[in-house]
């Protein structure tokens, strides 16, 4: 679960970490108040659940009240396409104005899950405010890397060590070991899946200063913190993953035309490869879980046709222990209740396989029975490719 | 032989009073599982199915001598499940468990990698020795006794992939799930080096999927210790980056983690990759040709027993 950059930044302060004077606002009459405030000279901020906001102009530098109403006016409404947007882009439904700082230097500061040790790790570069996979590749000697052993924690003495490998001396070098162990404090308390300061950097005055911030919760600990779903800002998601998400169903938008259903996400992933071998283009990702109940089957088949790019639909279960009639119930429901008139291939395995096809083949819908997974995927991009697509 | 679990394995289910712990202790049992007790704390002196249930895994260890446990504990207990089942000692916990907060998987893994025993999961489907021993949630009907070791990240791909070795007269000696998760116990190089030892593996099928590094490294370490052929397959060619596909672990960040990258360096240290899901079998039969194995059918014929 992601959240935007001035969220992550109130969070971080609250771990005592310090960070600019800003605002947030939601017009541009918003933005211009809060620019007269800081003075006139201030940074104007896209608020998107995604990075590289700078490049693609949504981050400015104004000098004056009217000119922030000038750039507001522009970002808002407008869909920024950033490296990690996509082609469609975001909308800027909100922006932060910060006070102008003076930057003397500037550092980059994470901390993560390294999947190789299984433990919380923290990563640090002295080259701050570029993306840190950039750094990695050009000058990894810059990068320092500290795994945490998660029963002793961060100790001071290894974000010192971290804080004098920056280059950091004095009295912000004590400041950046207090940072360093907050976020760890904030990483664990928060259920952090990702907590990155990028820049930090060190003002003109000496000042250490969060400047920008990312953070990303572990989708599993939501449960743990009740402000979480209020946190969301849905105008930054894709309207039909929000609906899968209530139903607990894992679902990715694609480019193409042909709607996916499949039970396990390494299935999923396998069904989307498979197509695209067959010269099919997906419409979507949809994981319904491992033990797809009829329940879900009819909401996620819904959802699915939901999306008008979504020309014919297949549907790849393999149900093991479940019973691929309740399955083919589920998909007959769905279908008949939003009168799917789309063609569909159903490819089963599982218990009562033939009772399935069966009920499906009797049930009066556009469906074939694909035998194996390459039947399958062949029968659909065919009957696509004569439905004159 | 095999490897984890055999027919002599003695099984406690953690979470055994609830639905699908329930369910899946008796799909297990009618495979064959020796399932000799269940635990659920509160629970403790009933019988369910006629198994013994006790309120700690300890208990359950000193009056059924069980060795190894699976565990359905709902995601917010389940972390403290695992490590109950290493605090008893068991050799093998296999955690079906899926949505485990990382926070406490992190200190979960910790503490199991100091114990004695092995885990497997969570986010997994389990393990299954074909013939003698059902661990966890597939369908034991598309197994098949036989030489060909399976271990995955995946659950129905697995299945999927299964499927098609049994199809083809390929059976299997034991099929891991090693889960989907960031965090989970036993790895790739762990599986494969059980098979590497067991002698009754003659060939070694990995599944594997976008995010993490988990897939190269499994390359270099059968480029260096594999004695057996093996042959491979990476789900999420066409995964667009920076999207969670479905499992927890399966994203591609910065770069890394790209299926590409997995098949080269699988290939490049003589792994056979299957480039499609659909031909999962014919790759392990081309792998063992290209060994210069004899095609291992089932193990029907070849079992002295």
């Amino acid at each position: 679960m992601n959240i935007h950059e001035y969220q992550a930044k109130e969070i971080l302060n609250g771990f005592g970490i310090p960070i600019p004077r800003s605002r947030v606002a939601m017009t541009a009459d918003q933005v211009e108040r809060a620019a007269k405030e800081m003075g006139g000279h201030c940074v104007i901020k896209a608020q998107i659940y995604a990075g590289g906001r700078g490049k693609a102009g949504g981050v400015k530098v104004v000098h004056h009240p009217e000119q922030a109403n000038d750039v507001a006016k522009e970002l808002f409404g407008k869909k920024l396409v950033t490296i990690q947007t996509g082609p469609a882009g975001l909308k800027v439904r909100r922006i932060l104005i910060e006070e102008a700082v003076e930057i003397a230097r500037e550092f980059y500061v994470s901390i993560t899950l390294d999947r190789e040790t299984s433990r919380y790790c923290l990563i640090a570069s002295a080259e701050g405010g570029v993306e840190i996979e950039e750094v990695a590749r050009k000058s990894p000697e810059k990068i320092h890397m500290l795994t945490i052993d998660p029963f002793t924690g961060l100790r001071p003495f290894q974000a010192r060590k971290i804080a004098l490998a920056l280059g950091l001396t004095g009295v912000v070098c004590e400041d950046c070991v207090d940072l360093l162990l907050n976020l760890y404090k904030c990483c664990l308390e928060k259920d952090c899946f990702l907590v990155e300061i990028n820049p930090l950097v060190v003002t003109k005055a000496g000042w250490l200063l969060a400047m920008d911030a990312k953070m990303s919760f572990d989708d599993n600990a939501v449960y743990r913190h009740r402000e979480y779903p209020d946190m969301v800002d849905y105008s930054q998601l894709d309207p039909l993953e929000i609906t899968a998400g209530k139903y607990d169903l894992a679902y990715i938008k694609l480019t193409g035309s042909i709607g996916c259903m499949v039970n396990g996400a390494g299935l999923a992933m396998a069904t989307l490869d498979v197509l695209k071998e067959f010269g099919g283009e997906p419409a979507n990702f949809l994981d319904v879980g491992g033990g797809a109940t009829r329940e879900k089957v009819a909401e996620a088949f819904k959802i699915i046709l939901e999306d008008s790019d979504v020309k014919a639909v297949f549907v790849n279960i393999f149900g093991g222990i479940m019973r691929c009639d309740v399955i083919a119930q589920g998909i007959i429901e769905a279908a008949s209740e939003i009168k799917c008139t789309l063609p569909i291939v159903v490819r089963m395995d599982g218990s009562h396989v033939e009772e399935g096809k069966k009920l499906l083949q009797e049930s009066g819908l556009n469906v074939q029975i694909g035998e194996t997974l390459g039947d399958g995927a062949g029968k659909i991009v065919k009957m696509l490719g004569q439905g004159g697509i | 032989m095999s490897i984890l679990i055999d027919n002599s394995s003695k099984i406690v289910v953690q979470g055994i009073t609830g639905r699908s712990g329930l369910f899946h202790t008796q799909q297990c049992r009618a495979y064959g599982t020796n399932i000799v007790a269940g635990v659920t704390p509160g629970k403790g002196g009933i019988h369910i199915d006629g198994i013994p249930v006790f309120n700690t895994v300890e208990e359950a260890v000193r009056y059924t001598k069980a060795n190894v446990s699976m565990i359905f504990v709902p995601p917010p207990a389940a972390a403290d499940a695992i490590l109950e089942a290493c605090a008893a000692g068991l050799d093998l916990a296999v955690c079906i468990t899926e949505g485990i907060p990382i926070r406490d998987m992190v200190m979960a893994r910790a503490m199991q990698a100091e114990s004695r025993t092995r885990l497997v999961g969570p986010n997994c489907p389990g393990v299954i020795t074909p013939g003698q021993c059902k661990l966890g949630i597939m369908p034991g009907y598309i197994h098949k006794p036989g030489k060909v070791g399976v271990v995955s990240r995946s659950g129905t791909l697995t299945y999927e992939a299964v499927k098609q070795l049994t199809d083809m007269g390929l059976g299997q000696s034991t099929c891991v799930g090693i889960g989907g998760d960031p965090i989970i116990g036993m790895k790739f190089i762990d599986v494969l080096e059980l098979f590497n030892n067991d002698p009754q593996t003659e060939a070694v099928f990995m599944i594997g999927e976008i995010g993490g590094g988990a897939e190269e490294a499994a390359a270099h370490w059968i480029r260096e210790n594999m004695k057996k052929p093996v042959a491979a397959f990476i789900a999420g060619v066409t995964a667009p980056p920076g999207k969670r596909m479905g499992h927890a672990g399966a994203i591609i960040t910065g770069g890394k983690g790209k299926a590409e990258d997995k098949i080269r360096t699988l290939q490049e240290c003589g792994v056979v990759v299957s480039t499609s899901p659909t031909r999962m079998g014919d790759a392990m039969l081309e792998a063992l040709n290209a060994a210069g194995k004899s095609i291992p059918t089932t193990l029907e014929k070849s079992a002295s027993k």
